[in-house]
């Protein structure tokens, strides 16, 4: 059958333009500020926002303690139920995807009914409390995407053959974890990290209703009272978005299994 | 199953629980921070304020205000779905299935994987600065074709500007959702039916369709649940002035905007209800289709 490539071409076109045009418009908006003239002044007056500094970091080391925790989580439950304990797959398998099911809202709310200063674990009555609800929220919200990346990485490798070995060899069981499976898993656990850390990096709702200074609230501050830096915020997280999911396809590229 | 020697069955089962031990972190993390609080609310939905159960947080559901924010989110959600099933569909179909170079697949691929997660916050920015009343898009139509688009009835801060906005995380998710089912689609079954002497339409109505049905039916469910959950890109963009039903839910949450404390979480349930029912459905209608795409 013969088929013409004209349409294929408008309609990848046209796809193009409606996605670019806004990261254009958006860039081209950044660098108003100045009237008159195209400049970075927008750019200069949010890095140097002691308020951006202070939120970004804020947002970047509770999604690093988030990954930790959901490595921590998935790859010895992902391991022992693909080894041990097949029977539990489809439980587990229907958690992982329940944060998907259940809006984030909706799970932070139930939050506060839980965990409010006058319940029996007062998570939210102190600030450290708070911030390590705010960790388990972003575990929880990153957990379907993390276990999907572990146990495909999982599936790749013979864990049986090479727990046995490492048993044989006398090792212990925190031992083949650490230094057997975590290193053949990296690939996964990787892109799951760089998944995790975009969706946590701008973070608005659980963040704002948790009152924790993270990107996200603040980003919402900025827009709603300045002009210019928020097209400079928007710019700058789609490139943290995009240099994490570039760092994913870099990881995959490179692992050994990836050549086969 | 298990292809080494037998053990003895004392020690298979002592191996077992260990196995068991191993995951209880995982499951007691979920109790704790998914299925609790979910249920905590659940309960809440049908307590009266002294804790004593109750039909009337369920029965004040049908307030003016609330069933507005139902039907509007609702109404967003399956617009926002159906057009970025549709457009989502051509736009993978063309890439995958148009014979286009070779670096337009991973391309878009790459891209969509970016898009789909560049919602919340700056994706607002981004439309404010777009289609906004001094976005550039806004501006060029003013100065080359001197077409005001608000002059015309267009806002942003409307139905039509969030659907627009929402498509730019929902079509890039409609297209990394339905790769996997347009890569089922084999040649062989296309060359089949020309042989046969179909028609370009009898393929898609009698062969492709068939077979594309659920799963698009599933990536429709799925992008609905994704926009009726969302929040973050309405609230940057609109404040509180567009009532979604998470915008409600975020004003309660704030400061008890319903004055009633259990009628949020009645608010709450419904929500978990809707997003379940149309999640539930997805994973069905995948686990259906997975019969024919491998």
């Amino acid at each position: 059958m013969k088929q013409s490539r004209i349409i294929p071409w408008i309609g990848f076109g046209l796809g193009a333009l409606y996605f670019l045009i806004p990261l254009i418009a958006t860039f081209e908006f950044s660098m108003r500020m100045e009237r008159g003239t195209y400049s970075f002044k927008a750019y200069r007056i949010v890095f140097a926002d002691p308020g951006f500094q202070s939120s970004f970091a804020y947002s970047a080391v509770i999604a690093v303690l988030t990954i930790i925790v959901g490595v921590a989580l998935v790859v010895p439950t992902a391991y022992l139920v693909q080894l041990k304990l097949p029977r539990l797959r489809p439980v587990v398998e229907f958690l992982t995807l329940l944060p998907l099911v259940i809006p984030a809202i909706v799970i932070v709310f139930g939050y506060l009914r839980m965990y409010n200063s006058s319940s029996i674990l007062p998570l939210t009555g102190s600030a450290r409390g708070t911030d390590l609800l705010l960790i388990f929220a972003y575990v929880m919200l990153s957990l379907p995407y993390m276990y999907r990346s572990v146990d495909t990485a999982l599936r790749t490798i013979d864990i049986r053959t090479l727990t046995e070995a490492a048993q044989s060899l006398g090792s212990s069981w925190p031992r083949i974890m650490l230094q057997v499976i975590l290193p053949n898993v990296r690939v996964g656990v990787l892109s799951g990290a760089f998944l995790t850390f975009a969706i946590v990096i701008g973070e608005f709702t659980m963040a704002s209703l948790l009152n924790r200074p993270a990107f996200g609230p603040y980003m919402q501050l900025i827009g709603a009272n300045r002009a210019y830096e928020p097209a400079a915020l928007a710019i700058i997280a789609f490139a943290v978005t995009w240099a994490c999911m570039g760092l994913i396809q870099l990881v995959a590229n490179l692992s050994p299994g990836s050549k086969r | 199953m298990s292809t080494t020697a037998l053990p003895a069955a004392a020690a298979r089962d002592k191996r077992i629980s260990w196995s068991w031990l191993g995951v209880l972190p995982f499951i007691a993390f979920t109790v704790l921070f998914l299925l609790l609080p979910a249920a905590n609310l659940i309960v809440g939905a049908f307590q009266d304020a002294s804790g004593a159960f109750t039909l009337k947080n369920i029965v004040n559901l049908g307030q003016p205000t609330i069933v507005r924010s139902y039907m509007l989110s609702l109404q967003i959600s399956a617009a926002s779905a159906a057009a970025g099933v549709f457009l989502g569909f051509l736009l993978a179909l063309a890439v995958i299935h148009g014979m286009l170079p070779r670096w337009v697949r991973p391309t878009l691929m790459t891209f969509s994987g970016v898009a789909s997660q560049f919602a919340g916050v700056p994706l607002a920015f981004a439309f404010l600065a777009t289609l906004g009343r001094t976005g550039l898009v806004t501006a060029i139509l003013m100065t080359l074709f001197d077409f005001n688009i608000y002059r015309a009835g267009f806002n942003l801060l409307s139905f039509l500007g969030l659907t627009l906005t929402y498509l730019y995380f929902q079509i890039p998710l409609m297209v990394l959702v339905i790769t996997p089912a347009l890569d089922g689609l084999k040649r062989e079954w296309r060359e089949a039916a020309s042989t046969l002497g179909a028609t370009g339409s009898q393929y898609w109505r009698m062969v492709a369709l068939p077979i594309l049905w659920p799963p698009m039916l599933g990536a429709f469910l799925l992008l609905f649940a994704n926009a009726f959950g969302a929040i973050a890109t309405a609230y940057a963009l609109t404040g509180s002035s567009f009532n979604l039903i998470t915008i409600l839910l975020y004003a309660q949450i704030r400061g008890d905007a319903l004055h009633d404390p259990n009628l949020g979480y009645a608010l709450a349930l419904g929500m978990i209800l809707i997003t379940g029912v149309s999640n539930g459905a997805y994973i069905w209608l995948a686990s259906r289709s997975a019969r024919w795409i491998r």
